[in-house]
């Protein structure tokens, strides 16, 4: 199995330490790179520099524990689940654990970024050593004070013990370690001797969340703040021609109107270029008022006309472009094993399925929004953003700043999904600001998120099998979508290395409707057309569904295909799990079954939906759930977000449509745009596959085999296979309840 | 702009408005009581919740020149200590994980609990079916408006 990413980073010189001018030590260490050679440690809390360190961890003369990393929390439970592991080989009780977010400075970052589920993979090996040569230095410390080896040394919970029984709380050293070596080559625990990891941690910002305390980007406020609503083409394809402010000037509380875009334009003119840059080149007409229910009445009041210069797409013509595609013959090969054409030629029969995905809007609860004060010496930014090392760069090159003049406070995200990875709201927010030379925060109604966003790819997949002696002997997935492609990986996914004959095909259709990352991008689809298709194989075969994929299994245990990215027998451990939680084939009569299992961010999951009907109709009442995400940091953060990714899963195969019509969005809020509700969900029971490998994100592998388990069960329950999202619009009724 | 009081938690606040301005924003942008969160505007999904005299209803919709003596309660004075029998539940089943849309899950819940005492899990459904999470954190918000339902009774 191929490994993406080397953690074995340098062990020396990732660390640095500082006695605090207030007592007690301060640890600055970086999780992939060494620090630098010149990077200074701070001496108070107060200049913690972020762009040296990747994070801090302060313990005071009292032994208390405070830990400050600028990881951005879009509520994965990084915030949580990453100072756990720290504090276990630090080998100090939690209760005396407080983690604090940092501010971002940004230079120098590895990996300051919330995506892809890679948070706790990446940071695993980093944070246990800085934990256990945290640890040491306290030990070595308290050594010498009792001039005895720090090997007759123990600790527990805080308290270092020497081989007398003499005890010294780790508040009693830290002055005298702040002044010893970094230890190179420091012991790791035995995973068996874990007291932290594994335990049940409730969320850190649970107080704070519970009685609503400000924590996310909205709630953020500064001196002299103006707040501003940006009105943008109502259809993609168009730029402002003209617009009169005369009402929304008269709107009370309005203070100006202006129009931004010639940043970007410059900035797109430059030649620079930046993944996390999706911004469309017109100009924006800006609605800067005292408060936030005058910015949105003054946009209302616009009178704004609009010229078309690129095509005004429709659904229809989004439709005919990927069937086109998939019909036609001009394709990137991702992968190719055998040769289809003879499996095709000489197979007993050949089946073809086509999947087709509509463009999904992220909907994340907190809609888009970012602080921003721009003067002559400096830029503060402060707000929700997947990528802040990005957005800090990107708005350094757009307003002519040296990286080090923007500083970017972070804050929680109410939900991130992708859609902020993508920083247009903070270069609006910067451009705005700049212009206007005040303190401003950028806010958005719902109504601007789901109708000028960067949506999930509208996807269609045709597979196409072989079979030829009860077997599957060839297998062609066509990939079309608009605005993208899958990412490199994926075709190394399962199924392949499992079929001889073998071939991932995909072409993209360039559309000026703005796509990029959705939760597990091209899996959250792609899993359901494949599980769903398996489905229907294991059907016209007339073998059992799970035991189907067991067999297919088989054949890819023991590869030598460095780029399968998953493990057959990790997949097989995680589908017998399932298999036997879930009781297959065994529930009580009325109830139907439908399997699924998905391998993607490197983790592994299979799972079970159970329907029963009610009057004819499929009622969903459990999905089971098997994890493979190797060693479970906090298991209460882990199964929160399976349970979550399961059901957002299932709420969007089931109910969440989007459509373009003459390049408006058809879906504008809540009223006609579904997103699952309670009354439709089911109840998710998750387990876990117990091993001591290293762990794996998250935050999306739940999601993908979601839709095909509730395809399949619903198959099951009625006879009937779904080949469209949403579901709802195939089954034709009004509503599926949990 | 006209002058404004209201009984927002037990206190008095007074304030300058527009007379359409929707409490939502006057407790966000007036009076810093920033736990009352905006999600659509429309209510369709709940994030904005507050109590006017114990009904649960939406501050996005309530203009603030309708508004006269009644008892306004939010999130920040549900309890005096973050111990509601909602708020400690919440807290026991570590329900959030962004969080965005709790405190208005969580002035759904109470309200509702101080009507219905003893729910069935039918009724809890329905109670909280107004309210999105994106997260889709609803087993757990479901768990947590049972056990707060217990606290309440015991």
């Amino acid at each position: 199995m191929k490994s993406q990413i080397d953690t074995n980073f340098s062990r020396r010189n990732f660390l640095k330490t500082s006695a605090l001018v207030s007592g007690g030590l301060l640890i600055g260490f970086n999780f992939l790179t060494a620090c630098k050679a010149e990077a200074v440690m701070p001496v108070d809390i107060a200049s913690l520099n972020f762009n040296d360190f990747n994070a801090f961890i302060k313990i005071s003369d009292e032994g208390y524990v405070t830990i400050f990393s600028p990881n951005p929390e879009i509520g994965q439970g990084v915030k949580t689940s990453m100072p756990m592991i720290i504090a276990e080989e630090l080998d100090i009780d939690w209760k005396n654990v407080a983690v604090s977010q940092g501010s971002l400075d940004t230079n120098n970052f590895t990996r300051q970024l919330a995506g892809g589920s890679q948070s706790i993979r990446f940071g695993w090996d980093a944070l246990r050593q800085t934990g256990a040569t945290a640890r040491q230095m306290l030990v070595n410390a308290a050594a010498q004070k009792w001039n005895v080896e720090a090997s007759s040394c123990t600790t527990s919970k805080g308290i270092i013990t020497n081989a007398n029984g003499d005890k010294f709380g780790y508040g009693e050293v830290v002055n005298e370690a702040a002044l010893l070596e970094v230890p190179e080559d420091v012991k790791l625990k035995e995973i068996k001797d874990f007291t932290i990891i594994g335990q049940e941690i409730v969320n850190v910002d649970i107080d704070k969340i519970i009685t609503g305390k400000p924590l996310f980007g909205l709630d953020y406020k500064a001196d002299g703040m103006l707040y501003a609503s940006v009105l943008r083409p109502p259809a993609f394809g168009q730029v402002l021609e003209s617009f009169d402010a005369t009402e929304a000037k008269k709107v009370k509380g309005v203070l100006d109107v202006i129009t931004i875009g010639d940043k970007v334009r410059d900035y797109l003119k430059s030649g620079k270029s930046n993944w996390t840059f999706v911004v469309s080149e017109t100009d924006k007409v800006v609605v800067i008022a005292e408060n936030t229910w005058a910015a949105i009445k003054g946009k209302k009041a616009l009178l704004a006309t609009w010229k078309t210069v690129t095509e005004a797409e429709s659904t229809e013509m989004h439709d005919k472009v990927l069937t086109d595609i998939l019909d036609g013959e001009k394709f990137n090969t991702r992968r190719e094993d055998g040769d289809i054409k003879k499996a095709f030629a000489s197979a007993d029969k050949v089946i073809e399925k086509t999947y087709h995905s509509p463009f999904l809007p992220h909907n994340c609860m907190e809609p888009m929004n970012f602080y921003a004060n721009v003067t002559a010496e400096k830029v503060h930014l402060a707000g929700p953003v997947q990528t802040p090392e990005y957005a800090a760069q990107v708005v350094a090159d757009l307003l002519g700043y040296e990286l080090d003049k923007v500083h970017l406070d972070m804050t929680r995200m109410g939900g991130g999904f992708g859609r902020r990875l993508y920083g247009d709201f903070v270069y609006e927010a910067a451009e705005i600001s700049d212009a206007i030379k005040k303190p401003v925060q950028l806010i958005s109604t719902r109504e601007d998120d789901m109708t000028t966003g960067i949506y999930k790819p509208a996807v269609k997949y045709r597979i196409k099998a072989a079979l030829k002696d009860g077997k599957v002997s060839g297998y062609y997935l066509k990939e079309a979508a608009i605005g993208g492609s899958m990412y490199g990986a994926i075709s190394n996914f399962f199924p392949a290395g499992c079929i001889p004959n073998f071939k991932v095909d995909t072409e993209s259709y360039k559309s000026n409707v703005t796509t990029g990352a959705w939760r597990a991008p091209y899996t959250n689809f792609l899993a359901f057309a494949e599980q769903s298709f398996f489905d229907e194989l294991a059907s016209e075969l007339n073998v059992d569904t799970i035991q189907l994929r067991l067999d297919l299994l088989q054949n890819v245990k023991g590869t030598t295909d460095e780029k399968i990215e998953y493990s057959g027998q990790r997949m097989e451990d995680t589908i017998k799990l399932v298999r036997e939680k879930a009781n297959w084939g065994k529930t009580e009569e009325g109830v139907y079954q439908g399997f699924s299992a998905y391998y993607s961010h490197n983790t592994h999951v299979a799972e079970v939906a159970d329907i029963v009907l009610k009057d004819g109709f499929p009622v969903l009442k459990k999905v089971t759930v098997a994890v493979d995400c190797g060693i479970v940091v906090n298991p209460t953060g882990a199964r929160n977000q399976v349970e979550g990714g399961v059901l957002d899963g299932i709420g969007h195969a089931m109910y969440s449509d989007f459509s373009f019509k003459e390049g408006k969005p058809e879906f504008k809020n809540f009223d006609t745009y579904r997103l699952i509700r309670m009354q439709e969900t089911p109840k998710v029971v998750v387990h876990f596959v117990e091993n001591n490998l290293s762990p794996t994100g998250l935050g999306e592998p739940g999601l993908p085999p979601a839709g095909g388990a509730v395809a399949n069960a619903i198959h099951a329950a009625l006879g009937k296979r779904l080949y469209r999202q949403p579901f709802i619009k195939e089954l034709n009724k009004s509503s599926v309840l949990g | 702009m006209p002058n404004y009081t209201l009984q927002i938690n037990g206190e008095k606040k007074s304030f300058t408005a527009d007379e359409d301005t929707p409490l939502l924003w006057v407790l966000r942008d007036e009076l810093n009581l920033v736990g009352t969160k905006f999600g659509c505007g429309i209510a369709q999904c709940g994030a904005c919740t507050v109590h006017l005299d114990g009904v649960a209803v939406r501050s996005c919709q309530l203009q603030v020149s309708i508004l006269s003596d009644e008892k306004i309660t939010t999130i920040e004075g549900l309890s005096t200590d973050g111990k509601h029998p909602v708020q400690e539940a919440w807290k026991e089943l570590d329900v959030p994980q962004c969080g965005y849309c709790q405190s208005g899950q969580i002035m759904t819940a109470s309200a509702f609990l101080s009507q219905n005492k003893n729910p069935s899990e039918d009724d809890i459904r329905e109670a909280m079916n107004g309210n999105i999470c994106r997260c889709a954190s609803y087993n757990r918000i479901e768990n947590a408006v049972k056990v707060a339902s217990e606290k309440m009774s015991s």
